[in-house]
């Protein structure tokens, strides 16, 4: 486990009192505090998930991490390891889970395809990674990422909490806590409500270009 | 290597005289039943001809002319099977006789001809789509259809070398992103509402107590839940705690195998198949191989077939264990049967590993045998779990579980479904050996080399959940003898037949390659036009067809049994949903 | 008895709970942190803890083990690279989902291709870990690395100066097909040799 930097640089505690006397910033308390005890979300899509659990199971023990409860729930979790393909359909309620995640919340995407569509990009119910649509923290390439390259990731990612401030964060800001993305609608393909006004235009767009020739269709014989 | 022949004695054109004709084409095999004629011919199949497990409906997109509806059935007793086809001309609307009268476990594969294809099928019972939403515009495996990343028909594409300049595929398209919409589509004011069609075939449920109507509760289990089964979601009518309605509802994890698949060339589709059923890549990997050698005529060298013997056991054993581990999971002792499972998961992955690179997606075989040899040490490593400590841990995993009190009142007694509707129901695997029907396709019509292991294939006969359970413990104590014998008998010599190439020749035709997958039949029903591409490349998962009985296994009991009948099946959602 | 299932079950997890405190005694000193002890916690005689401390602890690796590809290059003596790949293009042809992108320029006075890639792109968002590229190089100038620690905090697009890295690496991951590699090249060298000879 690597060993959190609890100590404020610059102070000189002596040998003998290291185990019991700490000098340090509250900004390194609470991130330590914060970082042992990530709860990640139950979020198995596909293979990917298969890795996650393997990472859980008694090999490559993640709650030496703090990583053991594992909530179905969102309510209760602090981290949405999105493991596996994102399909459009699946993708509302991903979107609605990650709403319903109270702050502080992270996003991993494990996998070549939730960090961006993986072998599956080209595929017509593929959303080419999962960043199009909730904030990711950390990217783990792989497929499937090893437990030991997942765990490589999750300590990158309790790296980057190490790097929070109190200050910063939005959660203790003025102003709403959390950033509600609106949730995607399944019509004839999948729809952001952030980019309708877009697609009206675009589609628009390529009603004109086809009032000429209709297109001609693929296949051989 | 038995092929896939036409049963000598049936002459199909005698059941129903100038509707049924032998299938001209060149290395197709079968027969093409005209539509008015297809209930009759398949009931005379089924009654009187022994067919009663209809393996796989499909459909196949013959741009321009034609569409095709494929069934494939077999005998229970054993033996080759026998393949039927319906054309329809390609012109909307197409409508094609349900043939779920005679067999009930096509009603999923037709809605998914239906979702992708187009082909409607008159007397259907719910004929909705499965694998899209409600509301999607297109049926995708259409060839003249074209998915919004489309660049060419066939990989590789030109735009990787030799100008290849790094270019993302969202810039190439019109809306920046994986989607396309139809001309003058305004977002803003269309009304979209595809659970409608959902509730509304789960409506018909209310009871009525003297007089008093009732209505049930709607719960909707998953796609997000705490079993591990994956986004597989169910839509149950409660009444109480007990079921009166269900309906699944999948296509969360549809990842578009089908319709990848025939973009890719046929090697190329070789690790795609590893994500297929994503515990089992060694035994998916190998239908897969089987359906192209029978199109190309090759044959593995004897130390590839038994390296893949060897694979596919483990395999077996490894998915056994966890699908042990995972049902004690969903009945609440979390976690410890499952972490031991695991561990012994852990180890057979080291071999795959060690043999294969990497643990879950081995892609191992080629077209003529298997990619690497075994490294040193990797067949001592197997010889010492095989013989000393694998059937040392399933005592200690028995001892663990199967007198368990809590367990067996959980379990047993509660029926999953009796050996005659898992028939009709096309089920296959475990659970069908369960209901006391002894089909396994490694003795049914055995491939690669297991007519020459001795092993009993698994049988129980009351088909509860209980008998599921120790079901899987058989099955894992038969895989144990097979690899004991393939360990001692395994030759020298080359690991494939010619040489490496990444370019393969397959001639035209159609092949059926199916196996005996941990979960169930597995079965890839490949047409080739001699391209280096398939033209159609489609999987038969028995995670899919399974489910289909799910209803009625269902209905009757209690919410909770419904979440251990569902651990039992054995689903993976990679395969049911492709 | 009712309740003996439940006892003989609770007897199996007493054992496993006993076998931690024995293994770890008979194994004392030697069952963490050292390799001995980690092959033993991966060997059929595995009992106790079987948790390997990643990231103190990494379990060695197989040789046939695949992540990401890399570029091979060797040294050409004046400190500069050679670049053994060719930009033939079979690892972008035989890529399965096409995450290979390669950039190949004609040589200006002669017209023929230069055999270097002018640049090269690998997509690890897109990369399946297959290993056909690396299978069938003709030159085995591109090779399945080990290094799993690549998550980072932005997609990952590979260019050529990120994929390049020296053929000693190759020979630490992969000892015997490095080994088996060099073998087939001096024998396709001296049968070259042996052939110009011949010629002249």
């Amino acid at each position: 486990m690597t060993e959190p930097k609890l100590n404020a640089p610059g102070y000189e505690i002596p040998g003998d009192l290291e185990h019991a006397v700490s000098i340090t910033t509250l900004d390194r308390l609470y991130n330590w505090g914060r970082r042992s005890s990530v709860w990640p979300m139950m979020f198995g899509l596909a293979c990917c998930a298969i890795e996650m659990i393997a990472a859980q199971a008694s090999r490559y023990d993640l709650a030496r991490f703090g990583m053991e409860v594992m909530r179905p729930s969102p309510r209760q979790s602090d981290l949405m390891i999105v493991a596996g393909t994102v399909t459009k359909k699946m993708l509302p309620n991903i979107v609605r889970l990650y709403n319903q995640m109270p702050e502080p919340k992270y996003v991993v995407a494990m996998g070549a395809c939730a960090a961006g569509g993986g072998p599956f990009k080209e595929g017509y119910n593929v959303v080419a990674g999962v960043d199009k649509f909730i904030p990711v923290d950390v990217y783990i390439p792989g497929c499937p990422p090893t437990p030991q390259a997942l765990t490589a990731g999750l300590i990158k990612l309790q790296e980057k909490i190490d790097r929070q401030s109190i200050r910063n964060v939005r959660w203790y800001q003025k102003g709403a806590d959390a950033v509600e993305i609106p949730v995607p609608v399944l019509g004839p393909d999948l729809m952001d409500p952030r980019r309708f006004a877009e697609i009206k235009q675009l589609a628009a767009q390529t009603a004109a270009r086809q009032t000429g020739a209709p297109e001609a269709p693929a296949g051989e014989a | 290597m038995t092929t896939l022949d036409r049963t000598e004695a049936l002459d199909l054109s005698a059941l129903a005289p100038g509707s049924v004709t032998a299938d001209p084409r060149p290395s197709y095999q079968g027969w093409i039943v005209h539509q008015t004629k297809l209930i009759e011919v398949a009931t005379a199949l089924r009654d009187q001809h022994g067919f009663d497990l209809l393996s796989s409906v499909t459909g196949v997109d013959y741009f321009p002319d034609s569409m095709e509806v494929v069934y494939h059935a077999y005998r229970t007793v054993g033996g080759p099977g026998l393949v039927f086809k319906v054309q329809l001309p390609r012109q909307d609307p197409m409508e094609v006789p349900s043939i779920t009268p005679v067999w009930p476990g096509a009603e999923f594969q037709e809605r998914e001809i239906w979702d992708l294809f187009g082909i409607r099928f008159a007397g259907h019972p719910d004929l909705r789509r499965i694998l899209m939403w409600e509301g999607f515009e297109g049926h995708p495996l259409r060839k003249d259809w074209r998915e919004p990343f489309y660049e060419e028909d066939c990989k590789p594409l030109k735009s990787r070398w030799p100008e290849g300049y790094y270019a993302s595929a969202e810039d190439k398209t019109v809306y920046k992103d994986n989607l396309q919409f139809p001309a003058n589509f305004d977002p803003e004011k269309a009304v979209f509402d595809g659970e409608a069609s959902l509730y509304g075939a789960l409506a018909k449920y209310t009871t009525v107590h003297a007089g008093l109507k009732t209505d049930h509760v709607v719960l909707n289990l998953g796609p997000q839940h705490p079993s591990t089964h994956g986004v597989f979601r169910a839509a149950v009518v409660l009444d109480g705690e007990t079921i009166v309605g269900l309906k699944p509802v999948m296509g969360y994890l549809h990842r578009n195998h089908e319709k990848i698949g025939e973009r890719n060339t046929f090697l190329q589709n070789m690790p795609y198949t590893d994500r297929l059923d994503y515990f089992n890549s060694m035994s998916s990997n190998w239908g897969y191989s089987l359906a192209v050698e029978r199109l190309m005529g090759v044959q593995p060298p004897e130390r590839a077939e038994y390296l893949r013997v060897i694979m596919a056991e483990l395999s077996r054993i490894q998915n056994h264990l966890i699908l042990i581990g995972m049902l004690l999971n969903d009945l609440g002792a979390y976690f410890t049967p499952a972490l031991y499972a695991f561990e012994e998961r852990e180890l057979i992955l080291d071999i795959f590993e060690a043999a294969s690179g990497s643990r879950m997606m081995c892609n191992y075989h080629r077209f003529g045998g298997v990619a690497r040899d075994l490294p040193d040490g990797v067949l001592e490593k197997i010889r010492g779990l095989v013989q000393e400590r694998l059937p040392r841990k399933v005592d200690e995993f028995e001892r663990l579980l199967t007198e368990n009190e809590i367990l067996v009142s959980r379990l047993r007694g509660v029926p999953v479904i009796d050996g005659e509707d898992a028939v009709r129901y096309s089920i296959t695997g475990p659970v069908l050996r369960a209901a006391g029907v002894p089909y396994d396709v490694r003795r049914a019509q055995p491939y690669g080399i297991y007519d020459r292991f001795e092993f009993d294939v698994a049988l129980r006969q009351h088909g509860d959940l209980y008998d599921n359970y120790l079901i899987r413990v058989d099955e894992i104590r038969q895989s144990l003898r097979i690899l004991q014998q393939a360990v001692k008998q395994m030759p020298d010599g080359p690991i494939i037949a010619g040489k490496p190439q990444y370019q393969v020749r397959v001639p035209a035709g159609e092949a059926y390659g199916r196996i005996e997958a941990p979960k169930g039949e597995l079965g890839y029903y490949v047409v080739s036009t001699g391209k280096p591409n398939p033209w159609r490349y489609h999987v038969r998962a028995p995670s899919f067809i399974n489910i289909t009985a799910l209803e009625k296994m269902c209905v009757g009991q209690k919410i909770a049994d419904f979440v251990a009948i569902l651990g039992v099946i054995d689903i993976v959602l990679g395969e049911l949903d492709r | 008895m009712y309740g003996k299932g439940i006892l003989k079950g609770l007897s199996v997890t007493l054992k496993r709970f006993i076998d931690t405190y024995l293994d770890d005694i008979v194994w004392w000193g030697r069952r963490y942190f050292k390799p001995e002890g980690i092959a033993h916690r991966s060997s059929k005689n595995a009992r106790g803890i079987f948790t390997v401390q990643y990231p103190e602890e990494k379990l060695p690796l197989p040789e046939e083990f695949r992540y990401v590809p890399f570029l091979v290059y060797d040294d050409a003596g004046d400190g500069g690279r050679q670049i053994r790949c060719t930009s033939c293009g079979i690892c972008a042809k035989v890529c399965p989902p096409q995450c290979i992108w390669i950039v190949r320029t004609n040589d200006p006075k002669t017209g023929r291709p230069v055999p270097e890639p002018a640049d090269f792109f690998i997509d690890a968002d897109i990369c399946m870990n297959c290993g056909f590229c690396a299978e069938y190089c003709p030159f085995d100038a591109i090779i399945m690395d080990h290094d799993y620690e690549i998550a980072s905090y932005q997609r990952n697009v590979f260019n050529m100066q990120q994929l390049l890295k020296p053929a000693s690496y190759y020979r630490n991951i992969r000892p015997l097909n490095y080994q088996r590699n060099e073998q087939e090249r001096q024998a396709k060298m001296a049968a070259k040799a042996a052939k110009a000879e011949a010629a002249s």
